[in-house]
C-alpha cells in the first residue's frame, strides 16, 4: 500500500472528474503517449461491485436514497428564480441529479445517445439565416458553438462505436437507408448495433404517430441491443429490458458507461492514474494568472490537503462544478447581468421537459416495469431544423417520444396523484394501480434558451464541507420556452387518440409558471462555461480551450450555448473527442491557444 | 379485467384495531394498542404467527404513542381497500421505524448547512430538521392538538375524523411549533409509499402484498420476452431481493467528512 499522505508523481496531464468526458479525455491522451492522472471526488465503481444483483436493482437503496448521486451534505447549490429573490440551498436531491464517483452521471444516465442537428450547432446563424435577426427577443443569448455538424461528425461516430449505441440511420453518407430518424443529418456509416426493440407503449405511439403523418424512429439508445465489443476492447451484454437503467449501475453491462465503455482499458494503461476521493478545490494558476500550474485537492481518506502539478489540465466535472470551479479559481470574468460583461456562468440553461400521461383500455397492460433508459420512439416533427417556427413565433423545438425505461414501484406510487386526483387514501390507492398497470407516458422533450437574467455565480451566504461559496443559480422558465413547450404539448392529445387513450393528462409549462426545484425533471444542465467564436461572449474557443488560460480545457454540457431538444451526452462525448483529437494534433507540438482572441 | 391478471383481492383480516374505543375523557391508556402484540399480554401464549409479521413490532426510534399514531395515520394515507392490504398490514410503520436508524434518518443525505430561511415553496425544502427531528417533533403535538379539539389522541378518533387532521396538515392549516403541517404531511406520505413498495428487506412491503397488488413483478429484472406483448398482463408474480443479513451493509458507504 502506498504512503497515503503521500502526493502523486507529475503527470502530464490533470483530469478533474471521472465521468463520460474525463474518460474520453484520458483516454485518447494516453493514447498520445501522455502520463494522465485522474482525479475523482467520489469513490471507485465497477459493475463487478456496484452493479451486481440483485443489490444493484433495490430502488429505495438507489433511486430513491440515491446511492450513485452528489452528496449533497458536503457540497450543493443554492437556487432562486429571479435575481432579486434571496437563493436558498438546494437542500435535497429533487429537480436534477448530479453523480458522483467513478462513473460520474455517466454511470447512472438512461442511455439515450442523440447527435445534435446542424442547426443546434449554429442556432444564431441559422435562425438570422431563415426568420431575420428580429426573430431573435431581447435579451436572449441566442449563439453559435463555433464548431459545425460536418466538423463534428467523425467524432459522434467515434463516439457511438464506444457506447456501442443501438440505432437505426436513415441516410448514410448520402445514401437513404433504413427507417431511421428522416429528419436526422448524414452519417459516415451506421449505427454500430440495431435498433432496440419496440416496448408496447413505444409500439402503440409508432403506430399512431405513422397513421398521423409523422415520422417516428427509434430512439438512438446506447443500451446494447446485441452483444457487442467496442474499439477499446470493452465488451456489453445484451440490455433484457430490466427496467433498471435511469440511476442505477446496470448489472448486465447492457448501458453504456465510462465504467464499462473506457475504463477497462484504461485501467491496463501504466500511463494512467485514477486517484478517488480527490475533491479538487481549486486550479492553481501561475502569477500571470495565463497558465494553469495544477490542482489544489482534499484527499478525502486521509484528510489531508494536496496539490498536484501538470503542464495540461482537463476540466471535466459535471457541468455545474465546471461552472464552480472556473469561479472559485479565479479563472476568467465572472459574468454580471447587469453590465452583460463576463463569460463565467454566462448562457446557463436546462431541459424545457414536461411529462402527459396515457390510459389504455383496461384489457390493455403497459408493463410499465419493462424498460430500457434509451428506448423507445420518438418524432422529431416538431423539433427538426426545417419545423416551420416563423409563424409560431419561438426558437427551439422538442422531441415527441415515448421513452419507457422501467418505472418502479416507489416512484409510480410517489408520482400518482395530484393535478385534483387524491394523492392518498382508497380513491388514491385504485388511481394509482390503474395507473401502474395501464398507462404510459409520453414527454416533450425540448430545447431551452440563453437569457440575460439567467445564469451562475457564487452565493454570498452558504459554503460547501470545505468552506467555499455555493454555486448560485437564477434560472426560471421564459416566455419563448414556454410557448414553444405548449405548441409541441397541444400536438400530445391528438396522438393520445389515435392511440386509442380513455384519458388523458396533458402537461404543459403555463405562463409565469416558476421552474419548480421540488419536482424531477431531468438532470440535462448545460452551459455556464460555453465555446464560442468570441472571448466577450464565450469562455472556451471552438476547441473547448479557454480564452484565457491556453493549457486549461474544460470539456462537458457546460460547454453548450443553448440547450437543445436532445439529451447532452452524445454532444458532450463528441465534443470530448473533438476537443482531444485537435490537443493532439496541434496543441501538443505547439502548446498555446489554437484561435487567436 | 382478464382472469390472468394478478389477483386484487386481499382476505387477510386487518391487524389495525380501533376497537374498544368509546370515546370520552381519552387518554393514553384508555386508547387500545395495536392489537395482537404480545406485549400487551405478557403472560398469555400468543399465537403462532410468523416471526416478522408487522403486528409483533417493536419500535426502536419511536415511543409507544408515537408509533400507535404513526400505524393509525399511515393507514389513513394507504388504506387496506378492496383493493389490498394496508400501510399496517404492509409493515410501512415498521419500515419507518428502520428507516430512522439510517444516514437518511438522521439526514445526511440533505445539505443541512444554517442558516435556515424559509421561502417559496418551488425552492424546496428549507427546515432546519432531519427527518428523526419531523417525527418526534410533530407527533406529539399532533395528539396534543387531537386531545384539546376532539378529546381524544388521533390514534381513537375516528377515520374520518383522522383524515380531517391530515388534510389540515397537508393544507397547511396546522403547524406544530415551527413545523408546518404540509412539510410532516409529505415526510409522512413520502415514508408511508417507500414502506409499500419497497423491497421487504427493508421492513415494509410485508410478503411483497404492495408489489402484488399493484402488479410489479419484483426483483426479476429480465423482460427479454416480454419487450412487447401486445398489452396482455403480465403472468408471474413478484419475487423479492434474496435476504441479506443487513441491507445497509454496502448500502450506505458513509463517507467520512474532508
Amino acid at each position: 500500500m502506498p504512503d497515503e499522505t503521500s502526493t502523486p508523481t507529475r503527470p502530464d496531464v490533470l483530469i478533474i472528474g471521472g465521468g463520460w468526458a474525463g474518460s474520453i479525455m484520458a483516454k485518447e491522451l494516453t493514447e498520445a503517449g501522455l502520463n494522465v492522472t485522474m482525479l475523482e471526488r467520489g469513490h471507485d465503481h465497477s459493475t463487478a461491485v456496484e452493479g451486481t444483483y440483485p443489490g444493484s436493482i433495490d430502488e429505495l437503496r438507489g433511486a430513491i436514497r440515491k446511492r450513485l448521486f452528489q452528496k449533497l451534505a458536503r457540497t450543493s447549490l443554492t437556487i432562486r428564480n429571479r435575481p432579486d429573490q434571496t437563493a436558498l440551498p438546494y437542500r435535497q436531491l429533487t429537480a436534477f441529479l448530479p453523480g458522483e464517483g467513478v462513473g460520474g452521471a455517466g454511470l447512472h444516465w438512461s442511455g439515450c445517445h442523440f447527435r445534435a442537428t446542424e442547426d443546434d450547432l449554429r442556432l444564431r446563424s441559422a435562425t438570422i439565416e431563415r426568420y431575420g435577426e428580429n426573430f431573435i427577443p431581447k435579451d436572449m443569448h441566442l449563439q453559435d458553438y463555433g464548431v459545425t455538424y460536418g466538423e463534428l461528425e467523425p467524432f459522434f461516430d467515434k463516439a457511438e462505436k464506444v457506447f456501442g449505441t443501438s440505432g437505426e440511420a436513415s441516410s448514410v453518407r448520402g445514401q437513404k437507408t433504413g427507417r431511421g430518424n428522416i429528419f436526422a443529418p448524414d452519417r459516415s456509416d451506421h449505427f454500430p448495433l440495431p435498433p432496440m426493440a419496440d416496448t408496447f407503449s413505444a409500439s402503440v405511439f409508432r403506430a399512431a404517430a405513422t397513421d398521423m403523418g409523422y415520422h417516428p424512429f427509434s430512439i438512438p439508445a446506447a443500451n446494447a441491443s446485441q452483444p457487442y465489443t467496442n474499439p477499446y476492447g470493452c465488451q456489453m451484454g445484451p440490455c433484457n429490458f430490466c427496467g433498471y437503467c435511469s440511476g442505477y449501475a446496470c448489472y448486465l453491462y447492457s448501458k453504456a458507461s465510462p465504467n464499462v465503455n473506457i475504463l477497462p482499458a484504461l485501467r491496463q494503461d501504466r500511463r494512467f492514474t485514477l486517484i478517488t476521493q480527490a475533491q479538487v478545490l481549486e486550479i492553481m494558476l501561475d502569477d500571470t494568472h495565463k497558465k494553469a500550474t495544477g490542482v489544489r485537492y482534499v484527499d478525502l481518506s486521509s484528510r489531508t490537503e494536496k496539490t498536484l502539478e501538470a503542464d495540461l489540465v482537463i476540466l471535466s466535472a459535471f457541468q455545474l462544478h465546471n461552472v464552480h470551479l472556473m469561479l472559485v479559481s479565479g479563472i476568467g470574468q465572472p459574468y454580471d447581468p447587469v453590465t452583460q460583461t463576463g463569460t463565467i456562468g454566462r448562457n446557463f440553461t436546462y431541459q424545457t421537459i414536461t411529462s402527459s400521461r396515457v390510459w389504455l383500455p383496461e384489457d390493455r397492460f403497459t408493463s410499465q416495469f419493462v424498460g430500457a433508459g434509451g428506448a423507445g420512439v420518438a418524432i422529431d416533427d416538431f423539433n427538426h431544423p426545417g419545423f416551420d417556427r416563423g409563424r409560431l413565433g419561438f426558437i427551439g423545438g422538442s422531441p415527441i417520444w415515448v421513452n419507457q425505461a422501467g418505472l418502479k414501484p416507489i416512484a409510480a406510487a410517489q408520482g400518482s396523484g395530484g393535478k385534483g386526483a387524491p394523492r392518498w387514501g382508497s380513491a388514491y390507492k385504485s388511481a394509482m394501480i390503474d395507473q401502474y398497470r395501464h398507462s404510459l407516458g409520453i414527454d416533450a422533450h425540448g430545447s431551452n434558451m440563453a437569457y440575460r437574467d439567467v445564469y451562475l455565480d457564487l452565493d454570498p451566504t452558504w459554503t460547501n464541507a470545505y468552506g467555499q461559496p455555493l454555486l448560485r443559480m437564477t434560472f426560471t422558465w421564459k416566455d419563448n420556452d414556454i410557448r414553444m413547450n405548449q405548441h409541441v404539448v397541444s400536438h400530445i392529445g391528438d396522438i393520445a387518440h389515435a392511440m386509442g387513450a380513455t384519458r388523458t393528462s396533458l402537461n404543459s409549462l403555463q405562463p409565469g409558471q416558476p421552474f419548480d426545484s421540488r419536482v424531477y425533471q431531468t438532470t440535462h444542465l448545460n452551459g455556464g462555461v460555453i465555446m464560442g467564436e468570441n472571448p466577450k461572449t464565450s469562455a472556451l474557443n471552438r476547441y473547448l480551450q479557454s480564452w484565457d488560460v491556453p493549457n486549461l480545457f474544460v470539456i462537458g454540457s457546460s460547454a453548450f450555448p443553448q440547450g437543445m431538444g436532445y439529451n447532452p451526452t452524445g454532444l458532450v462525448a463528441a465534443l470530448a473527442y473533438w476537443s482531444a483529437h485537435h490537443i493532439r494534433r496541434t496543441y501538443l507540438r505547439n502548446p498555446g491557444p489554437m484561435v487567436s482572441a | 379485467m382478464t382472469s390472468s391478471s394478478p389477483p386484487r383481492s386481499y382476505g387477510a383480516s386487518a391487524p389495525l384495531s380501533r376497537r374498544g374505543f368509546m370515546g370520552g375523557a381519552a387518554s393514553l391508556s384508555s386508547v387500545p394498542l395495536l392489537s395482537r402484540t404480545a406485549e400487551a399480554e405478557p403472560d398469555k401464549k400468543a399465537p403462532k404467527v410468523p416471526e416478522n409479521d408487522p403486528a409483533h413490532y417493536k419500535p426502536t426510534f419511536f415511543s409507544q404513542e408515537e408509533y400507535l399514531f404513526l400505524c393509525h395515520a399511515c393507514e389513513r394515507i394507504f388504506p387496506q381497500d378492496e383493493n389490498g392490504p394496508g400501510a399496517q398490514a404492509l409493515g410501512a410503520p415498521r419500515f419507518i421505524d428502520r428507516q430512522m436508524s439510517t444516514p437518511y434518518g438522521f439526514g445526511d443525505l440533505w445539505y443541512m448547512k444554517a442558516p435556515f430561511h424559509e421561502g417559496p415553496p418551488e425552492l424546496g425544502y428549507q427546515l432546519p430538521y432531519n427527518p428523526r427531528d419531523l417525527y418526534r417533533g410533530t407527533i406529539t403535538p399532533i395528539n396534543t392538538h387531537c386531545l384539546m379539539t376532539y378529546n381524544a389522541l388521533f390514534a381513537a378518533l375516528p377515520p374520518d375524523r383522522q383524515d380531517e387532521v391530515l388534510h389540515d396538515m397537508e393544507n397547511n392549516r396546522l403547524r406544530f411549533n415551527d413545523i408546518p403541517g404540509a412539510a410532516f404531511f409529505e415526510q409522512l406520505r413520502t415514508n408511508t409509499l417507500e414502506g409499500a413498495f419497497a423491497d421487504p428487506a427493508y421492513g415494509g412491503n410485508h410478503d411483497m402484498g404492495g408489489w402484488k397488488m399493484m402488479g410489479f413483478p419484483g426483483a426479476r429484472a429480465d423482460f427479454m420476452d416480454w419487450i412487447n406483448q401486445e398489452g396482455a398482463p403480465y403472468p408471474f408474480g413478484p419475487v423479492g431481493m434474496p435476504a441479506r443479513p443487513d441491507p445497509y451493509s454496502s448500502a450506505f458507504q458513509t463517507d467520512e467528512e474532508g
